[in-house]
């Protein structure tokens, strides 16, 4: 199992070509209050960098983009019930979807959890 | 000497009072009141009116009731029998069977219970109320009483047209003044809004590439356009493109040029912008976007920056909406519905929506679809029922004619003096992010940077109510961090504006000084800090009746 970041602030999980996408503690934290999210149905093609979910917090509404290109093969319904999971447990609890990647070659130019951090301190 | 001796203390007494709660709930005579339904009493009633028959004593068919006529005092209610609303009669599915659920209350409670919330509100009436890009400027009253002469405030819009030739001459003149004033072509006077006006103008920005059958895909929109921009081009099927702002708050022009292309359909650019700043490259932006085949749209919401000063038309814009509630002080928020006229180049008048009025001779004519075909048969169509906001059109028109054209050009200067006043007078307080790159127009534009750490602008902006204002703008444009939006607009006067000055001065202060009791604002509304967050995620949007205890058999 690995983990990439996205610039966009996306996390995703890969074991072989399955991934559980989110938004990281980072954005969450920049977001505020999450108190909505649309996410994307089972069955959808998704582009890497393409809009693929919706999170809205008390101060604005925010694309979520597609690390990778892939299908959609699930979302996370506990997070459509209950927003705050965004906040709470961004990482883990709070994920957005699941997707069956098309192209793990995709997964090259994203970066680790260590350039993340960098990338984060520099914003 | 006589005296009198009733013992009336006449200075204030020494006194540390506990701070806070009242038996009653109130706040002195400011009076903490419930919900209407919150005060229903099941018997309460304003009106006596005769009890109406139950049910069962209805029954019964028309020819019956016929009968029954002359002796309905005694028998059941004429009218009842007469529709047969009995639980057997033909009309037995139109007999409500539950409760209405509306208040029951006496006239006494029903005034006190609206005057004492109409207290709590606050409104442009009441004092300054400095929303930027929201104009909130005072309403003329000559305004308000030409809209309720006869002939204004009671026609119907499908009166026969040689009832109502007056109503349609103030709407043909008022369009004459709009077209004049913006410099351009043609006038749709019949969207009811802002937004309503820009969904008019990208319909006939489509129909017009459709017609040369060059549909395209793309609407770009710079980040310091409206809000609404994006979601009209959306709405209207295009897919959105957002163009970067420069360093001086404006639209980089650089990659807007570089951006254009085949694809492009339309530029969709307010000017002056949402941060308060005129576009000075506007032309140049029109020329390339023309030179590519697109078409400029022109969110006019800000126009009363630049009324009598500034004609679109020159800046080679194709369609504009104005907001008659901005620029024409026509009410607003709460006060009245919006209007949205919409100015249109030549080029696109030929595609403008129906209906709209024309002068033929001495006589003033609707075109509609049965008489389009003649000479509109282009147009993208209908888009509102019927003629646009009537009550709108004569109040501005009263403002367009008690103002004149030289009083409309003091209007949009008064408004840019005012809000440069604000902008220069906070110098050295807050932080201005485009205060060097010259005067804004009629709004000025704050950021939050050099509050103390855990200060923010939704403090500052609580802070201000307690001071007794209404707060700016906040948080938008999202250019900005922490933005503060102030747009004091040209009907205060230079005392309300010190005073509005000293308010904000204060609180900024206390907010860059770190006072932490800034937390708590507002304290002294009727109600404190509200939980934002609570209110999104839990939205409690309709009241709903408390639950009964069962009573016990």
């Amino acid at each position: 199992m690995t983990e990439y970041y996205t610039e966009e602030h996306e996390w995703i999980r890969v074991e072989g070509d399955l991934a559980t996408v989110g938004i990281t503690d980072f954005a969450q934290g920049q977001l505020g209050d999450v108190v909505f999210v649309e996410l994307p149905e089972a069955g959808r093609e998704v582009t890497k960098g393409g809009e693929a979910a919706v999170v809205e917090s008390v101060k604005a509404a925010s694309d979520v983009y597609a690390p990778v290109s892939g299908e959609v093969t699930g979302a996370n319904q506990a997070l459509v019930d209950d927003p705050a999971l965004a906040n709470t447990d961004p990482e883990g609890e709070g994920w957005f979807f699941r997707l069956r990647l098309s192209d793990t070659s995709e997964l090259d130019g994203l970066m680790d959890a260590a350039a993340y951090k960098s990338f984060c301190d520099s914003q | 000497m006589s005296m009198n001796r009733e013992g009336r203390p006449t200075r204030p007494e020494e006194a540390a009072g506990p701070e806070g709660h009242t038996w009653t709930g109130n706040r002195a005579l400011m009076l903490e009141e419930p919900l209407i339904f919150e005060m229903d009493e099941a018997e309460g009633c304003g009106i006596d009116f005769e009890s109406f028959p139950s049910p069962s004593r209805g029954e019964g068919n028309a020819s019956e009731a016929s009968e029954g006529e002359g002796t309905a005092a005694a028998g059941p209610h004429p009218g009842a029998a007469r529709l047969s609303l009995s639980p057997t009669g033909r009309g037995k599915n139109l007999l409500r069977n539950r409760p209405i659920g509306l208040p029951g209350l006496s006239e006494p409670q029903t005034v006190r219970h609206y005057t004492r919330l109409s207290r709590q509100n606050y409104a442009i009436d009441l004092g300054l109320f400095p929303l930027g890009s929201c104009t909130m400027k005072h309403n003329p009253r000559l305004c308000e009483k030409v809209a309720r002469l006869p002939g204004f405030a009671d026609v119907h819009p499908l009166q026969p047209v040689d009832t109502v030739q007056g109503a349609l001459e103030v709407i043909a003149e008022l369009g004459t003044w709009l077209v004049k004033l913006t410099g351009m072509h043609s006038v749709a006077m019949s969207p009811k809004a802002g937004a309503h006006g820009e969904l008019c103008g990208l319909l006939a920005i489509r129909a017009a590439l459709e017609a040369r059958g060059d549909a395209r895909q793309v609407v770009l929109v710079p980040e310091s356009a409206h809000g609404t921009n994006p979601a009209t081009a959306a709405f209207v099927g295009y897919r959105v493109e957002s163009i970067p702002a420069d360093d001086r708050g404006r639209v980089d022009l650089d990659a807007l040029t570089s951006r254009l292309g085949a694809d492009v359909a339309a530029v969709m650019i307010t000017n002056p912008n949402t941060c308060g700043l005129f576009e000075p490259d506007m032309i140049a932006i029109s020329e390339a976007v023309h030179a590519a085949g697109g078409l400029v749209y022109c969110d006019g919401a800000n126009f009363n920056a630049i009324v009598g000063r500034v004609r679109p038309g020159d800046l080679g814009i194709d369609a504009m909406h104005i907001n008659l509630h901005k620029t024409f002080s026509t009410p607003h928020g709460g006060g009245g519905p919006g209007s949205g006229p919409v100015v249109f180049s030549e080029a696109l008048t030929p595609f403008a929506p129906l209906p709209f009025v024309e002068k033929r001779g001495d006589h003033y004519v609707l075109v509609e679809e049965e008489t389009a075909g003649e000479h509109h048969g282009q147009s993208f169509g209908r888009m509102t029922a019927f003629h646009g906001q009537m009550g709108m059109f004569s109040r501005a028109l009263a403002y367009i004619l008690s103002h004149g054209a030289d009083g409309l050009r003091q209007v949009s200067g008064d408004a840019v003096l005012n809000a440069n006043y604000i902008l220069r007078s906070l110098d050295g307080v807050l932080d201005a992010p485009f205060g060097a790159s010259g005067p804004c127009m009629h709004e000025a534009l704050f950021s939050d940077k050099g509050f103390a750490e855990g200060l923010t602008t939704l403090d500052l902006a609580k802070g201000l109510i307690d001071e007794g204002y209404h707060p700016m703008t906040m948080y938008f444009p999202l250019v900005v961090h922490g933005a503060m939006l102030v747009e004091p607009t040209e009907t205060e006067s230079k005392a309300t504006l010190d005073q509005f000055i000293g308010a904000l001065r204060s609180v900024a202060e206390r907010a860059k000084a770190g006072d932490q009791s800034l937390k708590a604002a507002p304290v002294h509304a009727p109600r404190r800090r509200l939980d934002e967050t609570q209110a999104a995620r839990r939205p409690v949007l309709v009241w709903q009746p408390p639950k009964q205890a069962e009573a016990a058999e």
